[in-house]
């Protein structure tokens, strides 16, 4: 497939530009026949071609399930994609401490917490503890670098009120409850307060979770988001690359 | 059915251990109250509803006692003095202190045993209550057969009360047993209980005694059409551990989670206060003929479930024992333990055998709760499936007396309503499909399956004779268990502890303790 069209980008099955997608749901009907023609023709409205309804099953109560394949009919252009991504380049632990002496020329000094009324830790002291993740050490082990991991459940005041009293360079904020929008909520009210207080532009503020990206943060206004998958290394590079930043301008 | 070899001295010695520790812990905890308990207390009263600004009538009386320097005589013997100097219910001197018209003050001058006479009898008229719900869950599961084990419990989490509904009716015709409402993230950390039917929570649903209603009638209606008795579940824990069982116990529900480590390492509650309010809520859990489930299995999500097994079944033997001071059945004690080895693992299957099948000789008559994976789990529902696959498979293997069926979706959402119709329709399938498995199995002697059995015990038992040795309280802010270290004083709702006075009065203690058969030791 060397002349792929990267303008028009669609799903793949079996055959070069089938379209092929599978997809999954529960519609508020009965079982039945209609049931399955809804399926078909919400299907159809999502722009799909040959739905074919597999599988359905009856779940009670008036639901029914459905498990679908269809070809969709859109395609995408690939090419005129922009992802907002994280710039900064990835150090190691040595690098990173290396690069805070020379270039910083003191400690700095960080603060997290998983905030409002989460309970979820692994995230937060993945990358802030001694032991870190996957292999990388977390941020408490940096000689260069003070972390205070306040743990879970942490008042957006009192997260606040501690980054003020060790004077913090950047605040860390885990969030991994998401239902219902509660994490946009908990990370809108933190940077409100932040900005309430003017230290906004002497603070570098990032978001971590599974379901947050860069972009979602930049939208909520913070500085930098980090999902899945991260190491304590990679928010410190962006922390450290950051700081010598605004140091320059 | 095949056993492993498991080292019977080791076991005992570990009991005993566990003994003793349980033995520290009710030292402590026997002189102490805590405000939810004395809430509980005055629920069980009958005192029910809440003021203009939301706050529960037991609230506010707690606090009006807990300002005036009372609560350490116990609340009830105040709520029954202002009963009789002012001619009131319950209720109606909940309601009169609420506007400041009782004046604490003018009722101490009533002779106790006025007022304890009163209380012994509203105790046995609230305790009466209890029994009755009991009887009516032993009338339908006589109708009804028990159902097949392992129960199949799958959770609800929608946050609206009757959105739940929905969702677990549905279960229940797809084949569920049991009908967990998980509850919402604020809920632990509230010193009070909400009220009334809820429609908004994160991550689970409030738990209220309305709440608690709806779903009980709810799923008796459907229990009724598909000729099955269908098990409700909630959490007794947190800072209202104790209330939220007596209203447990109130609306027939069947299963609670109730764990005072749970909360101490989860929750970052303070030891001291769930300990204590963790006896009391176990007494009433049995008179109710609750089963309990314990939360060990969460240490699996914080700590490496190869490196740590044996913490869990450390705390299973201590979780045991303090249910035991609390008069609890081995039959109504759900251990909780976990399928949580990392999938990449070599041979991580005959570990994850040998954890469930120990667990089970170990605590022969205990039910039981077997978790699924939810670690491991990622954004990969297919392989997710297969997961829990095994998972089902190790459960009818090993003779798990609730399987909790994963989802899926772990990794992603609370349960959608077609996650669980997989999930059940995965369980039934393995199930039925190898319902005699374990009885055609004998294990390898000396081969890995019991070698490593016999390692995880022997690690338990050094552990056990440690605590023992410095104590459950030291042990915790050591980090033994989960990785998590909680200091003595610090968490959540230490304020709410008190030690009783001489005078104090609770009838509820006393009566559940008699009827219990635990050694009934007033005013020590
Ligand atoms: C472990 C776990 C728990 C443990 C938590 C123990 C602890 N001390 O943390 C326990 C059992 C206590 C628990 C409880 C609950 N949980 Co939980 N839990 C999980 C589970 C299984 C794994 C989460 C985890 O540890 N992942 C591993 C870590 C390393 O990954 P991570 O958090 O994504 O973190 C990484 C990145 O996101 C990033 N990151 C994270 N934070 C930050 C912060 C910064 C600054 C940066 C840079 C990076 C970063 O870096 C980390 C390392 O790579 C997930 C399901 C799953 N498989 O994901 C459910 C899950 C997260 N829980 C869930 C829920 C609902 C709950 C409860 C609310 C249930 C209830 N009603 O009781 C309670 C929480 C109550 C409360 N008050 O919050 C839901 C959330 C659903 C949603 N989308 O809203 C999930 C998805 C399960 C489900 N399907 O229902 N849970």
């Amino acid at each position: 497939m060397s002349s792929i069209d990267f303008t028009h980008i669609k799903p793949y099955g079996d055959t070069f530009g089938d379209g092929a997608v599978q997809l999954s749901f529960t519609l508020p009907v009965p079982y039945g026949e209609e049931a399955k023609e809804a399926a078909r023709l919400l299907a159809i409205k999502m722009g799909l071609d040959e739905v074919q309804i597999y599988h359905m099953k009856d779940l009670g109560e008036h639901y029914t399930f459905f498990i679908l394949y269809g070809k969709v009919a859109h395609s995408i252009d690939y090419t005129k994609i922009t992802v907002a991504k994280i710039e900064t380049t990835r150090l190691d632990y040595y690098q990173i401490n290396e690069k805070i002496k020379k270039e910083i020329k003191r400690k700095i000094v960080v603060v997290g917490a998983c905030t409002g009324t989460d309970a979820h830790t692994v995230g937060i002291d993945a990358i802030m503890n001694m032991k870190g993740y996957n292999g990388e050490y977390g941020l408490e082990r940096y000689p260069m670098i003070d972390a205070y991991n306040l743990g879970a459940q942490v008042k957006n005041e009192d997260l606040l009120a501690k980054a003020i009293e060790v004077e913090a360079d950047a605040i860390l904020v885990s969030q991994v409850v998401t239902q219902k929008g509660i994490h946009l909520t908990n990370l809108t009210e933190l940077v409100e307060l932040i900005e309430g207080s003017g230290l906004r532009k002497n603070m570098i503020l990032i978001c971590g979770g599974p379901r947050i990206n860069h972009e979602l943060s930049l939208e909520l206004g913070y500085d930098a988001g980090f999902g899945s998958g991260t190491v304590a290394r990679d928010v410190a590079s962006y922390i450290v690359e950051e700081m010598i930043n605004r140091n320059r301008n | 059915m095949g056993e492993l070899q498991l080292n019977q001295s080791l076991i005992n010695k570990a009991r005993n251990a566990a003994e003793k520790i349980a033995e520290q812990v009710d030292a402590f905890i026997m002189p102490r109250s805590t405000v939810t308990i004395e809430r509980t207390a005055l629920r069980l009263m009958g005192i029910d509803g809440v003021n203009d600004e939301e706050i529960p009538y037991v609230n506010v009386l707690v606090d009006q006692l807990k300002e005036n320097n009372m609560l350490q005589d116990g609340a009830v013997s105040w709520v029954c003095k202002a009963m009789i100097t002012y001619g009131m219910t319950p209720q109606e001197v909940a309601e009169a202190a609420n506007i400041d018209k009782i004046n604490w003050e003018a009722c101490r001058s009533l002779p106790n045993d006025e007022t304890e006479q009163l209380g012994f009898q509203l105790a046995e008229a609230g305790l009466l209550k209890i029994k009755e719900q009991q009887q009516k869950r032993n009338q339908m599961l006589e109708k009804f057969g028990a159902g097949k084990k392992p129960y199949l419990y799958v959770i609800v989490a929608t946050g609206n009360i009757y959105e739940d509904i929905v969702q677990a009716k549905a279960a229940v015709r797809q084949g569920a047993d049991i009908i967990a409402v998980i509850r919402t993230t604020a809920q632990s950390l509230l010193d009070y209980v909400p009220y009334g039917a809820t429609i908004e929570g994160f991550g689970g649903t409030y738990a209220t005694q309305e709440n608690f209603t709806i779903m009980r009638n709810a799923l008796d209606n459907v229990g009724e059409e598909v000729k099955r008795y269908i098990r409700l579940c909630n959490y007794s824990s947190g800072l209202c551990m104790p209330e939220i069982a007596a209203m447990g116990a109130l609306e027939r529900l069947d299963v609670m989670l109730n764990d005072a480590l749970y909360g101490i390492l989860f929750r970052d509650i303070n030891m001291q206060r769930t300990l204590i309010d963790q006896a009391f809520s176990r007494m009433i859990i049995s008179y109710a003929g609750i089963m309990i489930n314990t939360g060990e299995d969460n240490y699996l999500t914080t700590a490496d479930a190869v490196e740590a097994a044996h913490t869990v079944l450390a705390s299973q033997f201590i979780n045991e024992q303090l249910a035991f001071k609390s008069g609890l059945p081995v039959n109504l004690m759900g251990l909780g333990h976990a399928f949580e080895i990392n999938p990449d693992l070599e041979d991580g299957l005959l570990l994850e055998i040998a954890q469930a099948q120990m667990i089970r000789q170990i605590f022969p008559e205990a039910p039981l709760k077997y978790m699924p994976p939810t670690k491991y789990m990622t954004g990969n529902i297919f392989k997710g499936h297969i997961q829990d696959a095994l998972f089902n498979l190790v459960g009818m293997l090993t003779n798990q007396g609730i399987q909790l069926l994963g989802m899926m979706t772990e990794a992603m959402h609370t349960p959608f309503m077609q996650d669980r119709q997989l999930s059940i329709e995965n369980a039934k399938y393995i199930m039925n499909n190898s319902r005699h498995l374990s009885e055609e199995i004998s294990f390898k002697s000396g081969g890995k399956v019991e070698k490593r059995a016999n390692e995880v015990l022997e690690k338990a038992t050094t552990t056990l004779e440690e605590i023992e040795e410095m104590g459950l309280f030291t042990a915790i802010e050591h980090g033994i268990f989960a990785d998590m270290k909680r200091p003595f004083d610090g968490g959540k709702g230490l304020e709410g502890v008190f030690l009783k006075n001489e005078h104090y009065f609770n009838p509820f203690d006393e009566l559940l303790k008699r009827d219990l058969g635990l050694g009934v030791e007033r005013n020590e």
